[in-house]
Formats: structure tokens, sequence, C-alpha cells
């Protein structure tokens, strides 16, 4: 909400400055978010007359004018805005003037005349944005000679708050005055109301067929207004300075009163109303035609202000075009509603719309206000448009209007919530001044909410008042006080942090990526991946929930291969979101992607690029940290996003939580990417998880090693024969070590030879040779007749 | 006997010539071995008469030590002009750098939560998480803001469906672990949230510590207290101001938003903190009663606070990070500054 301070103050005026004002209410919880001067910086405008225009000689668009600037001397000026005309008044720089931007305003001969000075539009005093199209026009009883600035009040600000949803009883001069008043113990003025005796007894039948929606709605007919008159300056600019825009007396002076009082108002043009106002749900499927033309289809919980014929406005949020005043209106009907907040929450929003009255109805709107308003706007329209005004008609249900709300202060509660006990005058004098009644009793006080308080109906939301009038910060702060308390501590877990820094030993930086991804993106990545997408994406870009982190990791390093930087190596941990809504599961996930040389350009060597074994490697370091590294297990799989013969897919005590491969080759090409890359990404619960060392007795005999170097084809994998191997090498295998992979000479063409080194030892005797002989015939004959492998000479 | 001098002088310049060990053992071989020429001189006493016996051999004895001597002393001196020669041949550049792998990075939000987490869990709170899509009832209604709340509009909110979406705030995880725990309840719950916000100072994605407090004869002193430590912690200065300001939470009563005197300007006013003098870092509150009943806690006997705060604003103001939208582009030439 802006408004203008100058306003303000004719309500309520403290001691202070503008930004010492701001800062005052800011501390009372209504935070000022700007303070703006209300006009650029000018001076030398005053107010003038025009006297005489004389077309100028030589240019078809300019005008010689003579104007009074209370000098006594009229002043020559020439002037090419088309509405100027003898008898206005003006604002005028004079020469000398310094007008916004720096402007100086000297004397000047334009196509051979002179010219001693410049007939201002309101955007060349910075009091419009847009370009005017002609000079401002002032009020005629504006007096000539005048300075212009302080004549319009212009040394004024525009104060911006930026009110919390509780607090719509500061939507207005009105209730922010009551505000001021209440913080500096000041008595509040405020507009005389006096109601309008009606010079006819015209009205316009008016039927609530929704009473717990519109509890009540006041009509009034004022036949005869002049639609054409000007708004007041003093009217357009007190608008102006709250931000809103002057468009026709009526809409102006409902505004005006809007902004003044909070009550919301409407007029409609009694041509166009057909035999009563109904105030009613729409009916599923009705249309309506906007005041800003859109058409819109009415909902069916949608409260309306209807006709015989048909919805007219939606209640509470906007009028429709068909029954707006318009400048051929000559009898309109002013509408001023409770509704209940209830009843507008959520629906201006639904249809895409937001509006100063649904914003004001949404956090409610004094239901004492209805006849108030309606009595200003009309005082205010007799005045600007003219007219005759009706009495006013009302249909009212007092059941549904907001009952009283009393809520009950303890004194104790009160010292026990702040931690400090404040007198108990004090107290009462806060909720006194904040208009409600009160009534102090032993143990506290009795206090009577007043219509204006909606957010108030509970205890605390009385502590929050003393204590935000009292201020926070004058209230003591302390420590918490606690049992001291040991908490369990799972040492054979290993926290998130712990993984987190291994990956960073290993080489890589932290990536943190939206969880939202492109749905073609991850399309391209997992073709047949069941994620979540969001019915209100940002951009479509960000809009179906990452079913994996390789979208987001791929993203990153296009993002870095795009900025030169060629070696890329990240990780990031995250949730995954998999599988329909009725479905989900949500699994904290660590992923990580390597790209470019295996270790940055140096002096050292390190240069040739990461594969499978490197990035195989740094998993392994986090699936080493739990203690169990046999329960981990890598076997080849197919993942839409890997290369089919450098995947695995990743197994944890016999389940897959995971998969690591080089990017495929395909996806890249899809993706366009200008490098390789290779990923993985495994169940975080799998890699916390761990158990605890336990201790085996060192043996004291010798180790026996023997090395054997088989034969096998090249499609076996080396896993198998690894556990072929250690299925027949007995309990006292030490230790199975995989020494050498070699193909090419020397190696049967489509084979491999595989060299592996076993140790065994006995922890309490030495083995003799001839049981380890055993041992190795029975590992050559196992493996040959299973796998095919022969032992290598 | 006359003979001996010569061969020791001989010996002698052998040695001195000599330029390797081995030529070294050579010669003591020669001269001293078993059949060398010093020892034959030893095996010539017999020759002699029991007299002259005693003084001869006193001689060559000499002659055999000084030899000896001259030897090791030679052996020493040739030993440390080759270690010398191995040094100087062995010299490295030791200003090249090391070799392997560099270490990386952790994220600078990162950084943040876990320095979060840490002032809090030293002093016996709990960390607790929830998941990122949420249902209304967790994210809202349980938070006192009903449907149509015009608080609902505070957080511009991503939806799946009607009733499913991304949580806008932690707070939800307060409802939950309200739910399963028993007071006394001291948790942060930090985390990813979302909302559907998108320009120079906001991402549709961000992190928010939330925190809550809740225990018999709580009072707002002690969530002054407890933000006013936090905060004097997290930024290492004691004399940093602190205000509290009233404000509107739906799920807090009374509520506060925080502010500190601007750390970029120190109060002065600058860019930053749009001339004011003060940053606001944080909101808080008391945690409203009709919160406490839906998570089933006596509001009669159980007070409790709770605030929240967004890791990347606390990261920008301690790392001086002016963009807020690097968090979320993952370029290394940012990530790495974090190391």
């Amino acid at each position: 909400m802006k408004f203008s301070e100058q306003w303000l103050r004719e309500w309520v005026s403290p001691q202070l400055g503008a930004q010492a004002l701001a800062d005052q209410i800011t501390m009372a919880g209504l935070e000022v978010d700007a303070v703006e001067p209300v006009a650029a910086v000018f001076n030398g405008v005053v107010v003038a007359e025009v006297v005489g225009k004389e077309p100028h000689p030589d240019a078809d668009k300019l005008n010689v004018c003579q104007v009074d600037d209370g000098s006594g001397e009229p002043v020559q000026v020439v002037c090419g805005a088309s509405n100027v005309a003898v008898g206005q008044k003006v604002p005028f720089a004079r020469v000398g003037a310094v007008l916004p931007g720096d402007f100086q305003i000297k004397k000047a001969a334009l196509r051979g005349v002179e010219s001693r000075g410049m007939i201002c539009s309101a955007s060349e005093l910075g009091l419009e944005e847009e370009t005017s199209p002609g000079i401002l026009e002032l009020p005629l009883d504006a007096p000539a000679g005048e300075d212009f600035r302080a004549w319009m009040g212009l040394d004024d600000h525009t104060i911006e708050v930026d009110l919390t949803p509780n607090r719509g009883d500061c939507l207005s001069l009105k209730g922010l005055a009551r505000e001021v008043g209440v913080l500096n113990r000041l008595p509040v003025m405020s507009p005389d109301v006096t109601p309008v005796a009606p010079v006819h007894d015209e009205t316009f039948p008016v039927r609530i067929e929704d009473v717990e929606r519109c509890p009540r709605y006041i009509g009034r007919l004022i036949k005869g207004v002049d639609v054409t008159a000007v708004t007041p300056l003093w009217m357009v600019e007190r608008l102006r300075r709250s931000g809103v825009r002057s468009i026709d007396p009526v809409v102006d002076i409902t505004n005006y009163v809007m902004l003044e009082l909070g009550q919301p108002l409407h007029a409609f043009d009694r041509a166009n109303l057909h035999g009563a106002v109904i105030v009613r749900l729409a009916r599923e499927g009705e249309r309506l035609v906007l005041l800003d033309g859109q058409e819109i289809t009415l909902n069916a919980n949608t409260l309306v202000i209807a006709d015989e014929r048909g919805p007219l406005a939606m209640a509470g949020v906007m009028g429709g075009e068909g029954s707006g005043v318009s400048e051929a209106t000559r009898d309109i009907f002013l509408e001023s509603a409770f509704f209940s907040s209830l009843a507008i929450a959520g629906q201006a929003r639904s249809y895409g719309l937001h509006t100063d009255a649904s914003h004001r109805f949404e956090r409610g709107v004094d239901p004492q206000l209805t006849v108030d308003a309606v009595e200003r706007a009309t005082a205010l329209l007799l005045q600007i448009t003219g007219g005759e005004p009706g009495p006013l008609v009302e249909a009212a249900s007092q059941a549904h209007l907001p009952g009283e709300r009393e809520v009950t202060l303890r004194a104790a509660r009160l010292e026990q919530a702040l931690c400090k006990r404040l007198p108990a005058g004090d107290v009462t004098e806060i909720l006194e001044r904040l208009g409600m009644g009160v009534e102090t009793g032993e143990a506290g006080w009795q206090v009577r909410v007043p219509s204006w308080r909606f957010d108030i109906a509970i205890e605390e939301d009385l502590i929050e008042e003393v204590a935000r009038i009292h201020g926070y910060n004058l209230l003591p702060a302390r420590r918490p006080a606690a049992r001291l308390a040991l908490r369990p501590d799972h040492e054979a877990r290993t926290p998130l942090g712990r993984l987190r820094r291994q990956m960073v030993a290993r080489g890589y930086q932290e990536a943190v990526t939206y969880s939202f991804v492109a749905p073609e993106l991850q399309r391209a990545l997992l073709p047949d991946a069941v994620s979540p997408r969001l019915a209100n994406p940002i951009s479509s870009d960000l809009s179906v929930m990452r079913a994996s982190l390789f979208p987001g990791l791929v993203r990153a390093l296009e993002h870095n291969l795009n900025r030169q930087q060629t070696r890329v190596r990240l990780f990031e941990a995250g949730l995954v979101f998999r599988g329909d809504l009725d479905d989900l599961q949500q699994t904290p996930m660590l992923g990580a992607l390597v790209c470019g040389s295996r270790e940055p350009e140096g002096w050292a060597g390190g240069r040739e690029q990461v594969d499978f074994f490197d990035l195989k490697g740094d998993l392994e370091s986090l699936t080493a940290m739990g203690g169990e590294a046999e329960a981990w297990r890598f076997e080849p799989g197919e993942h839409p996003s890997l290369h089919p013969g450098q995947s695995a897919r990743i197994l944890y005590r016999g389940e897959a939580v995971g998969w690591i491969g080089a990017l495929h080759p395909g996806v890249r090409a899809t993706l366009g990417l200008k490098a390789d890359a290779l990923l993985f990404e495994v169940r975080q619960d799998a890699l916390t998880r761990g158990v605890l060392p336990a201790f085996a007795p060192l043996s004291r005999y010798p180790e026996v090693r023997r090395d054997l170097a088989f034969l096998l084809e090249e499609d076996q994998s080396v896993q198998t024969l690894l556990d072929c191997v250690r299925s027949q090498a007995g309990q006292w295998l030490e230790e199975l070590r995989l020494f050498d992979v070699y193909q090419g000479k020397g190696v049967t063409e489509g084979h491999k030879s595989v060299a592996l080194g076993l140790t065994w030892q006995h922890p309490s005797r030495t083995l003799n040779d001839e049981e380890i002989n055993q041992l190795v015939d029975a590992i050559v004959a196992e493996s040959h007749q299973h796998l095919g492998a022969e032992l290598r000479g | 006997m006359d003979h001996l001098p010569t061969l020791v002088t001989e010996a002698r310049q052998a040695i001195q010539a000599a330029e390797s060990i081995a030529a070294l053992d050579e010669l003591r071989v020669r001269y001293l071995g078993k059949k060398g020429e010093i020892t034959a001189q030893l095996k010539g006493l017999g020759k002699l008469s029991a007299s002259e016996r005693p003084a001869a051999g006193e001689r060559i004895n000499q002659a055999k030590q000084a030899l000896t001597q001259e030897l090791d002393e030679r052996r020493q001196s040739l030993s440390k002009a080759a270690l010398e020669a191995q040094l100087a041949a062995e010299r490295i550049d030791v200003t090249l750098p090391g070799r392997g792998q560099p270490g990386g990075g952790l994220h600078p939000v990162t950084l943040t939560l876990e320095r979060i987490e840490r002032l809090f869990t030293r002093i016996g709170y709990d960390v607790a998480v929830g998941p990122e899509i949420e249902d209304d009832y967790h994210n809202f209604e349980a938070l006192n803001i009903p449907a149509h709340h015009p608080a609902r509009g505070m957080a511009d909110t991503f939806y799946f469906d009607a009733t499913r979406l991304l949580r806008t705030h932690t707070s939800p995880v307060q409802v939950r672990t309200m739910k399963e725990q028993a007071p006394p309840i001291r948790i942060v719950c930090p985390g990813r949230v979302y909302r559907s916000d998108s320009d120079l100072t906001h991402t549709p994605m961000f992190h928010q510590v939330e925190g809550l407090l809740v225990d018999e004869d709580i009072s707002l002193a002690d969530l002054k207290g407890t933000i006013e430590d936090f905060l004097h912690a997290f930024f290492e200065r004691e004399d940093l101001s602190v205000r509290f300001r009233p404000s509107y939470f739906p799920f807090t009563e009374p509520s506060a938003e925080v502010d500190i005197q601007c750390v970029m300007c120190s109060g002065e006013g600058c860019r930053v903190c749009s001339q004011s003098g003060w940053l606001e870092v944080m909101g808080c509150g008391m945690v409203h009663p009709e919160v406490f009943r839906h998570s089933g806690i006596d509001s009669e006997r159980y007070k409790g606070f709770a605030f929240g705060m967004g890791a990347e604003r606390l990261a920008m103001l301690r790392y001086g990070v002016n963009d807020l939208r690097l968090f979320f582009e993952n370029d290394l030439r940012f990530l790495r500054q974090f190391a």
C-alpha cells in the first residue's frame, strides 16, 4: 500500500520527519519498503494565468502566449501545446528555473520570436511517467504568482508499506493513521462523513441470496451525474501519490474513498440494471465480461452481483464491462457491501486476477464501514459530478455479520511470555489505544476486539499486540535452559558429511542443481523414467522432477564445457523422485560425473583421459568407508544413459542401489555434448550403512603365496573367475590379488590372461605345501570346468 | 729391514692416489692382506735375533697401523665425495608442484548449512529432514494456513495436483517431528525449498534452515537470546547489532523478522542494505497454539519457538557473493573459490 505522507498528516501528524516516521511504523510491524519524494527536484516554477495567445507567425504548431506570472508584467512565451488557451491557470517555469533532469530555462528565441520561460506539462515536472499530451491545466482559483511547488504541496513523500496479510485494517489512511496515533499517543482526526440528505426517494431493489458470503449490501441511486466532469487536481494528486491513476471522476472517487477508509466501492450504470440487484453464487458456466475486457467463465463457488438477466460483476473482485459507468452514464447505482473474507479468498487468484478490492476483502474489511463509505462517496460525487442522491437501500443479515469477539489476557501468561512484568496500566493503555474495549480484572484483562481487527482471536494475538507496541527490542533476551541428555550415535554409519568430504578429497567439486529439469533432457537420459511433473512450472526447462542426478550433472558439465572448463569433476547429493504421485519415492542419492584428463594439466603426467576405472576407484573409496567392501558388487548391466559395454549395476548386499558407467555415445550426440563423460549415482542409504570393525587375531605363522595366471575368454568377467577361485581356496585364504590382465601377443585371440596372487595363512600353524597344492589343484579344476579357464604355463 | 720406509712411502702414495673404494680394497690386500707386503715383513721377523725382534716388530706394527689409518681416512674421504656426488646428481627442483589429484571443494550452501547445523547441534539440537514433495496438509494446513488464506500468496507454490506440492519452506518438518516426538524438542531442519519466483534476487529453488524448540516455560526472551547468540556466532562478531521487528507468520504468534546491522557497511548504509544499514536475515516467532493443536501438543503446558532462514542469503553475506543465481549454475570457477 502506498500513501502520501501529507495526506496521513491530515489525520495525525507526529513530530517526526518522513524517514523517522517510516522507521517507526516499520518497527511496529508495518514494514516500509520505500520513501520516495512525490516530485522530482525543480524550482522557479510558479502558477500563472494565460492572458494572451496568438499563432506563431512562422510555425503552424506554435503559439505565442502572454502569461501573468504575478510579477505585474505579462511575460511572452512560445508554447507548442495544443491545449493552451486564454484564461487557463498553468505551471510556468520562469527564466532561471531548473526543471527535473537539471534542465535550465533560459531566455530563447523560437523561430525568431522571443520566449521568456516555459509553460509546463505534468511530465516535464516529473509528475507523470509517460509524456503528457499537453500542458497541465490548474484549477481556475489557483493564485497566479504563487510558487507552484508550495501550492501543490509537492514537498511530500510517497511511503510504501508492505503489509503482512493479517493487517488488512491498515490498507487505508484511516487504518494507518490509527496505528500512527497509537505509536505516538496522539489523537487521530477523521474526515467528515455526515449522511447526505436524499433529494428523491427512488431506489433500486437489492436481494441477497447468500447472506453467509454477503451479510450486508448497501446501495444508493444517484441521478443526473455528470461523468464528463474533471476530477479535481488535489484528488488526482492524492491518487497519484498513492500509486493510483486517475480514470474518470466516478472511478476516482470510489478509489479515493477506498484509500481513505478502506472500503472498496463499485458504481453501476443504472441504465444497465434490470429488475433487481441480486447477490448470489454464480451458476456453473455463466459468463461475464470484466471491466478489463476479458471474458471469463464463472465457477459455481464464485459470488456475483447479478440482476435478473445475469451476472454483472464478480463480487468483491471486479466489475463487469456491461454494467460499468461510461461517458453516456446519467444515473449511477453505488454499491458498498460487506463480503466475508472467506467468500472472496482465493477467488481472484483462481481467475488469475488480483485487484485492490479483492486484496482488501480477502484480508477483511471493517463491517462498520459500509455506511460511512457510501456517505463519503456520495458527498464527494455531489461535489464533483453533481447529481441527486436517493435514500440508502440496505439488505443485511445481522446474524451473519461478524460478531463481537472477546479475548482474555492473563497477566501471568503475559509475564511468562515476555519474561517481563509490564505495569498493568501500560498494558491497559496500549490495548485501549488500539481501539479495544478493556475491562481490567484481578488476574488480567477482558478485551473486546474492534470490528476492524480480524487478526485478533486468541490470547497470543493480544500478547503480540502488547509486545509490539511496547517494543520488541525493549524486551529481555535469555538463553533457554535444558537438561543435558546424551543422544544415540551410530558408529557404523558413515554420515553424509564424510562421504562428501571423501569426494572432495578425490578432487570433486560439489554441485547443487535444480531438482526439476527439462523433460527433453530427462527423456534423452532416462527414456523410461516416471517422475512427477509440475502443474505450474516456472518454465518448461524446469518442469519435471529429476528421476536421477544425471540430468543435472550433465547440464552442469555442459555449462562448464561451454566456458572452456575441459576438466570437470562434480558430485551432488540430493533427492531423486521416482514414480507417480501416488506411488512416489523420494530417494537420497549421491552422484558424480567426471570428464577430461585424469589430473589437471601439469608437468608430472596424468594427461590421459579418465576412464571407467578412475571413476570406479573413486566410488570404491566411498563404499570402503562402511567397512564391508565384500558387500558391494558391480555387475555388467544396461542403462539407457550409459555405454552398454562400459556400465555396471551397483549392488549392495545383493540389492541394486545404483549405476556407474560411461555416458552413452548416442546420448552424448543427442545432447550435443563436446566431451565424453563418466557418471555414477548410488543410494545414500547404502553408502551410509556399514559395520563396526571386528578384530581378528594376527597369525604368527608364515604366509604362503602362489601366483596363478589363467587364460579366460575375453567375454568372461574377472569377477566370475574371482568368485570361482575364492569358492575353492579354502578358509585360510588371506588375500586374493588381481595383479595383471593382459591381451595381445602370446595370448590366444579372443582370450585374456588374468594373473592372480593368492596368499594363505593359518592362525595357529604353518601350512604345508601339500595342502596348498591341493587347493590350487581344486581351483584350477573348478575354473576350468565352470569357466573354461586354462592355467597358463 | 731398510726396505720398510720405502715400502710405507710407496704404500702411502698409492693410497693417496686411489680413486675408488675398490682400488683401496686392492691396496689393503696388497700391503696388509695375509700375503701383503707389510704382512710379509712381519713374517721376516723370525730371521732376526731375539734382541732385535721387539724393536723391529714394533716398527712394522706402527707402519701397519699408520697404513690402516691412512686407508680408513682415504676410504671415508672417498665415500664422502661419492655421497656428495650422488647428492649433487640427485638434486631436484623442489618448487615444482606435487603430483596427483588436487582436492575439490564443498558447495558454499553446504558449507553454510553445515555451519548452522554445527552451531546448533553442539548445544543439543538434532538435525531433522523431511520430504521435498509435500502435501497441502503439512506445508499449509497444519501450519495454520488454511485454504485460500492470503498467506498462501506470500509464497508462490509449485503444485503437482490439488493437494501435492513442492514444499515452500522447511516448516513441514516441524510438524512431522512434533507428531512423532514428545517435548522437549530441539531440532534444526536444513533443506531445499521451492517457490515459483525467478529474477535477479530469487531462484525457484533455494535452501532454508528451520529451527524449533519446544519445552516448558519457553518465552520470547529465549527466542531472542537464541537468535542473538546464533547470529553473533555465525558471523563471528560479538558486537553485531540484532533487532527484532514485529511481523506475521501464520504458524507463529508473536512473530518477528530479524535484522542485523549490515555486515557489508557496518550499518553505514550501502547498496546491499539499500542504504538502510540493516539486513533482514531471518523470520521467527513463538509456535502458534493452532500448530501445537495439529501436532497433539498441549499448548498450555508447552511453549516453543521456531525460526527460519535462507542459506543462500547467509552465504552471500558471509562470503560476499553478489549474485544469487551463481549458486545453481555450478560454474567451476565459482565453486573452486570455496575449496
